[in-house]
C-alpha cells in the first residue's frame, strides 16, 4: 500500500512499436518510461526541466519527458535512445558520438542524442551556428560541447550526403 | 539478450567504417595537435605503438551512445525500497525533537532512521571526523539530513517525510569567513581550545623569506576573492544496498572512491569489511562531487540491512546541492617580491577557506591552497598561512583542481599585474621563471619532467598573443595564464605502506583478456586508459580487453579517481600486470618458434619473430601454450609512489610522482554598454607527458576549459538567510553550448620517465590557466581588474567606474513606455 494513486491503463507508440502499461497516472513521462517500461537509457538530471537530460522525441519534437505526464501523451510517437538503432544500424547520430568522443560520462549522451537526430533528420547539413542554438537546452559538464557540435556536423554531414539534395 | 544486440550494433559499426578497417573504430577519424618535445617513437616499426597514442573511440563508447550504460539509478533490484531523507531547513540549531511516529504510521512506509541509529563519527580524512550520517543534537546547514523513510514508492517516502516532527531550537548562523572568525558567535563544532570557527591553520616558511623581500626592488601585494561554486555534474548522486541474506552488504554507487566508501561504511555500520561490498558502476560525471562517503549512501545501506529489503537512495538536484563538497570560497592575500627583470625572490600567501558545516577533504584543501604554488614558478623563498573555518553552509571539498585553483587565480593576475608593471611580455616573463625539470622547489617537492614553456610557447602562438596584447581596441582583450598540477597525491588519505593502485590481468583460452582495476570511470576514461595499456602490451586490440572495474570483491584496490592518479597509478599498476602475462606469454612462444624471448614482438593479436615476422603465432595460440606451460595465466602489478615527503608538518600535501604543466589563452569581448563577457575563444595546451588516447585527452582539456570559463564568469555560491539561494540547475548558471567558445586543446608530450607510456594526467591541470587567464584577458580588454571570481557584469562596470576614478555614472535605465491598454 502506498499514497499513490490508482494505476491507468494506456497505450504508447513507443519506438515504432505499441506498448500497453498501466502506470500511476501522477507520473512523468520519464517516470514511466524508466519504471514501468524499463526503458532506463533516458536520463534524471534535475526533474525541473532545467538540464535536458531526459530529452525525448514526440512527435518527431524533442520534448522533456520530466515535464510530461505521460498519461497526456496519448497515442502520439514517442523516440527515445532505445530506438534510434533501426535495423541493427546505429543511428547516424550515435556512431558519430562513439567516433568524435561526444560522450565522456555518457550521462547527458541520450538527451543530446534525441535533440541531435531531431535536428540532423529535419535540416540539410547544419552548420555549427545552428547546432550550438539546438542543443542550447542540453547541459553537459564534461565536454565543453565542443565534440558534441563536433559529433553533430560529422552526422549531419553523412546523412545529408547519402541522400542528395536532402 | 542486451549482450547480444549490443554486439551485433558494434559488428555492423564496424562494417560502415569508411577505411574498411578490421579495427571495431577508425583511429583517423579526428586530426589532433600533437607537439611532441622528446622525438616520438617512428609509426609502423614493429616496437612501435599500435593502440597506445591512437585516438580511438572508448571501450565503452557504444554502451554510452546506446542507453546501454548502467548508471546506479538504472539499477532495479526485486522488492526495492525508495528512501528520502529529511533535511534541516535552519542553518543552525540545536535539535530537541524528531519524532518519527506519524511518518511510520503511513501505509507503505517500511522504516524510518534518525540520527541516534548511527551514532558513529566519521569523516573521509581520520584527522577529522566531525560527521555523522544523520543529525544527533545539532543541525548545522540548510540541508544537513536529520532522518530517512523508506518506502514502496518515492512518494510515499516523500510523503511520509511531512509527517516527522522536528522541534529545533535555532542558533544564530556563522555566514561567512568573517563570522567565523569573530569570537561571539557560537562554535558550529564544540572546540574548546578555540573560541572561533577556525577548523584548522596551517603556518609554514621555507628558505630565507624576510631576505627575500629585503632583496627585491618591487613589491606587489593584492588581495582577491575565489568565490565558491559546486560541481553539478549531471548524474544526481545514486545509490542502491541490499543487504543479503549470507549476512553481506553490497553498495552500487556513484562514487568517485568505492575503497573508501567501502572502509567508512564497514566502521560507520559496524559491519566487518569483508561482509562490505562496494561496486561503483560507470559514474556520470563527479569532478570532486562524489569523492567521500555521503549520508544518503550510509543511510541506505543500514535500512537495506534493517529492511532485509534492496534500498535506493538518489538525490534531487535541489539535495545535490547541500551534499555539495564543492569548491571552497577562498580569500587571499598575496605578496611577492620581485627583481627589476621580475625574478621573484619571495612570495608570501595567505589563504582564508570558508569551509562550510563540515571538514570533508578540508584539511588537505587548507594545504593545497599553498602547497603548489612553488611548483610553476621559481620561488627561492616562500611563506603560507593558511585558514579553514567552519560555516553554516553546505560542506566544501575538493572540485577539480582541489584546493589550488583558487590560489593560481590570485597568483596569475598578481603576475600578470608584476609583468605589465616592469614592462615584460606576460608570456615571455613566465617562460623565464618557470621551473626547470628535474629540480626540487623551496618546500621539497621533486619535479621531474615538464613542459610548461613548451605549453606556454604553443598558446602563444596558436593565438598571436604577442602580437594582440595590449593592442586591442578597448572592450576586447587577450589574457594567459600558466599552472600544474599533481598526478596522484604522493600519499594516501590514511596512512598506510601499502600500493596505491593494483591490477590483475587474465587471459582467456579464447583471446580475451581482462583487466581488473578497482578504479571508478567517472567519464574521464579510465576504462579505455586501462584497456588501451593492457593492449599495447599484450598486442591485442582495445576491443579484446575487459575491463573489469570499481568492484571491492572483484578488483585489487585503487584509491579512487581523485587527485588526477589514475592514470599515473593504475596505469603503471595495469602495465606491470601485463608485463607479468606478457612475459609467460612470450617465453612460451619463443619455445614454439624456436627463437630467443627477446626476439618477440607482439602486436595485431600475433606473437611473432621481430627479424623474421612471418614466423609467428596467433596470440590465441600463444596464450594456449603459455597456459599449458604455466598454468592459468593472471598478472598482477601494483604501484606504489616512490618517497616523497620531505621532513616537515604538512609535508604530505604536495608531493606527487609527477606533476602535469598547462597554459591558456583567452580572448574576449566586452560590451562596454552593459559589461557582459564574450568569451571568443579558449586556447590551451597541456603538457600530458604522453596521450593514451588524444582524444580522450583533448576531451578533458576542453571539458576543463569549458568548467573554467563557468567558474571564471557565472558560477557563484550566493546565500540568504542561511539559505542557499539558487540550488537549482537554471538559476546555477552553467554555460551552455552558446555561451562556451571554440575550445583549441593543443596536447604537449614530454614523456614522463616513469609514468605509464610516459604518461602523466590530463583531467584537472587544464582547467587550473583558464580562470586566470579569462581574468586577465578583461584586465587587457577594459585597463582595470575585478579581484574575486564570478567576474559578472556587475563587477566589471564597477571596476571600470573605480578605473575612471568614480566619475562615471551608470547610467539609469530609460523607463519603458507603456502603451495604453
Amino acid at each position: 500500500m502506498s499514497v499513490a494513486p490508482a494505476k491507468a491503463l494506456r497505450t504508447f507508440a513507443l519506438n515504432g512499436e505499441g506498448v500497453q502499461c498501466a502506470f500511476a497516472p501522477n507520473k512523468t513521462l520519464l517516470e514511466v518510461l524508466r519504471e514501468d517500461l524499463g526503458l532506463t537509457g533516458t536520463k534524471h538530471g534535475c526533474e525541473m526541466g532545467h538540464c535536458g537530460a531526459c530529452c525525448v522525441l514526440i512527435d518527431d519534437r524533442p520534448v522533456l519527458a520530466c515535464l510530461v505526464l505521460a498519461i497526456e501523451v496519448n497515442d502520439r510517437p514517442i523516440r527515445t535512445v532505445e530506438g534510434l538503432a533501426k535495423d541493427g544500424r546505429l543511428h547516424p547520430v550515435q556512431e558519430a558520438f562513439a567516433q568524435c568522443g561526444a560522450a565522456q560520462c555518457g550521462y547527458c549522451t541520450p538527451g543530446f542524442l534525441m535533440t541531435a537526430a531531431a535536428i540532423v533528420e529535419q535540416n540539410n547539413r547544419l552548420g555549427e551556428a545552428d547546432i550550438r542554438a539546438a542543443i542550447a537546452g542540453n547541459l553537459c559538464r564534461c565536454t565543453g560541447y565542443t565534440k558534441i557540435i563536433e559529433a553533430i556536423a560529422l552526422a549531419s554531414d553523412r546523412m545529408h550526403e547519402a541522400q542528395p539534395g536532402g | 539478450m542486451a549482450e547480444r544486440s549490443e554486439r551485433d550494433l558494434r559488428t555492423v559499426s564496424t562494417a560502415t567504417n569508411p577505411d574498411g578497417d578490421a579495427r571495431p573504430l577508425s583511429k583517423s577519424m579526428a586530426t589532433h595537435s600533437i607537439l611532441r618535445s622528446a622525438p616520438a617513437r617512428p609509426a609502423g616499426k614493429p616496437e612501435g605503438f599500435s593502440v597506445v597514442g591512437a585516438a580511438l573511440p572508448r571501450v565503452d563508447a557504444y554502451a554510452k551512445v546506446t542507453g546501454e550504460e548502467r548508471f546506479a539509478d538504472d539499477i532495479f533490484l526485486p522488492q526495492m525500497l525508495f528512501g528520502k531523507m529529511l533535511r534541516s531547513v535552519v542553518p543552525h540549531a540545536r535539535l530537541k525533537r524528531v519524532d518519527c511516529t506519524r511518518a511510520l504510521a503511513l501505509p507503505g512506509v517500511v522504516a524510518v532512521a534518525t540520527g541516534a541509529d548511527l551514532p558513529v563519527r566519521y569523516g573521509i580524512l581520520p584527522s577529522s571526523p566531525d560527521e555523522t550520517v544523520m543529525a544527533i543534537d545539532r543541525v548545522r546547514y540548510v540541508g544537513d539530513p536529520i532522518a530517512t523513510v523508506v518506502a514502496d514508492d518515492e512518494l510515499t517516502a516523500e510523503e511520509a517525510l511531512s509527517l516527522i516532527d522536528v522541534e529545533y531550537e535555532p542558533l544564530p548562523a556563522v555566514m561567512s569567513i568573517e563570522e567565523a572568525l569573530r569570537e561571539d558567535l557560537p562554535q558550529i563544532h564544540d572546540n574548546a581550545r578555540r573560541t572561533n570557527n577556525v577548523q584548522k591553520e596551517v603556518h609554514l616558511v621555507f628558505g630565507e623569506v624576510d631576505a627575500g623581500f629585503a632583496e627585491a626592488d618591487r613589491i606587489f601585494e593584492d588581495e582577491f576573492f575565489f568565490d565558491g561554486n559546486t560541481h553539478a555534474p549531471i548524474e544526481q548522486h545514486a545509490v542502491v544496498a541490499h543487504f543479503g541474506a549470507d549476512g553481506k552488504l553490497t553498495f552500487w554507487c556513484s562514487t568517485q572512491t568505492p575503497h573508501y566508501l567501502h572502509r567508512i561504511a564497514a566502521q560507520v555500520l559496524e559491519l566487518p569489511g569483508s561482509h562490505v561490498r562496494v561496486i561503483a558502476p560507470p559514474i556520470g560525471g563527479g569532478f570532486g562531487g562524489k569523492t567521500e562517503p555521503f549520508a544518503h549512501e550510509l543511510a541506505a545501506g543500514y535500512l537495506a540491512r534493517k529492511t532485509g529489503r534492496p534500498v535506493k537512495i538518489c538525490l534531487t538536484r535541489e539535495e545535490v546541492f547541500y551534499a555539495h563538497r564543492g569548491r571552497h570560497p577562498v580569500k587571499f592575500k598575496v605578496k611577492t617580491g620581485v627583481k627589476s627583470d621580475g625574478t621573484i625572490t619571495a612570495c608570501h600567501l595567505q589563504s582564508w577557506l570558508d569551509g562550510g558545516a563540515y571538514a570533508s577533504y578540508g584539511v588537505a584543501t587548507t594545504y593545497y591552497t599553498g602547497a603548489l604554488t612553488t611548483v610553476t614558478y621559481k620561488i627561492p623563498a616562500y611563506k603560507f598561512d593558511g585558514c579553514r573555518v567552519y560555516t553554516n553552509k553546505p560542506p566544501c571539498g575538493p572540485k577539480r583542481g582541489h584546493g589550488t585553483t583558487q590560489p593560481r587565480y590570485a597568483l596569475e593576475c598578481q603576475l600578470d599585474k608584476i609583468a605589465d608593471a616592469l614592462g615584460l611580455d606576460a608570456v615571455e616573463y613566465r617562460k623565464r621563471i618557470a621551473v626547470d625539470p628535474y629540480t626540487t622547489t623551496v618546500n621539497g617537492l621533486r619535479i621531474t619532467s615538464c613542459g610548461l614553456r613548451e605549453c606556454l610557447d604553443a598558446a602563444a602562438s596558436a593565438t598571436g598573443y604577442t602580437v594582440k596584447k595590449g593592442k586591442l581596441p578597448r572592450g576586447r582583450g587577450i589574457g594567459v595564464a600558466a599552472s600544474s598540477y599533481l598526478c596522484g597525491a604522493g600519499l594516501p588519505i590514511y596512512w598506510n605502506p601499502m600500493p596505491q593502485s593494483g591490477a590483475i590481468v587474465k587471459v582467456d583460452r579464447g583471446g580475451g583478456v581482462t583487466v581488473f582495476c578497482g578504479t571508478s570511470d567517472v567519464g574521464q576514461g579510465s576504462n579505455h586508459m586501462l584497456a588501451a595499456i593492457v593492449a599495447e602490451t599484450l598486442g591485442v586490440d582495445v576491443m579484446d580487453v575487459r575491463v573489469c572495474a570499481g568492484d571491492t570483491d572483484l578488483t585489487p584496490v585503487d584509491l579512487g579517481s581523485y587527485s588526477s592518479r589514475v592514470t599515473f597509478m593504475a596505469g603503471n599498476a595495469a602495465r606491470e600486470a601485463a608485463v607479468n602475462v606478457r612475459q609467460r606469454i612470450v617465453a612460451a612462444a619463443a619455445q614454439k618458434l624456436g627463437i630467443l624471448p627477446e626476439r618477440c614482438a607482439l602486436a595485431a593479436r600475433r606473437v611473432y619473430d621481430i627479424d623474421h615476422p612471418d614466423d609467428q603465432l596467433t596470440f590465441i595460440e600463444a596464450a594456449q601454450a603459455a597456459e599449458a606451460a604455466f598454468g592459468t595465466i593472471v598478472g598482477v602489478g601494483s604501484y606504489a609512489p616512490p618517497k616523497l615527503a620531505a621532513d616537515y608538518k604538512g609535508s604530505g600535501v604536495g608531493p606527487s610522482p609527477a606533476y602535469s604543466y598547462s597554459a591558456c589563452v583567452a580572448e574576449v569581448d566586452i560590451d562596454l554598454e552593459t559589461g557582459e563577457v564574450t568569451v571568443e575563444k579558449l586556447t590551451v595546451a597541456h603538457d600530458v607527458g604522453r596521450a593514451i588516447n588524444p582524444a580522450a585527452v583533448e576531451g578533458q582539456i576542453e571539458g576543463s576549459a569549458y568548467m573554467g570559463l563557468g567558474e571564471a564568469l557565472m558560477e557563484e555560491w550566493p546565500f540568504r538567510a542561511g539559505e542557499h539561494k539558487i540550488p537549482n540547475l537554471l538559476d546555477y548558471k552553467t554555460p551552455t553550448s552558446l555561451e562556451t567558445p571554440p575550445i583549441h586543446a593543443i596536447i604537449i608530450e614530454t614523456d614522463d620517465k616513469e609514468g605509464p607510456f610516459g604518461a602523466k594526467e590530463s583531467g584537472q591541470g587544464p582547467l587550473n590557466p583558464v580562470i586566470p587567464a579569462i581574468a586577465n584577458a578583461v584586465a587587457d580588454a577594459l585597463n582595470a581588474r575585478v579581484y574575486s571570481t564570478p567576474i559578472t557584469a556587475e563587477k566589471i562596470l564597477k571596476a571600470m567606474d573605480a578605473a575612471a576614478g568614480g566619475v562615471l555614472r551608470l547610467r539609469k535605465p530609460a523607463p519603458v513606455a507603456v502603451a495604453p491598454v
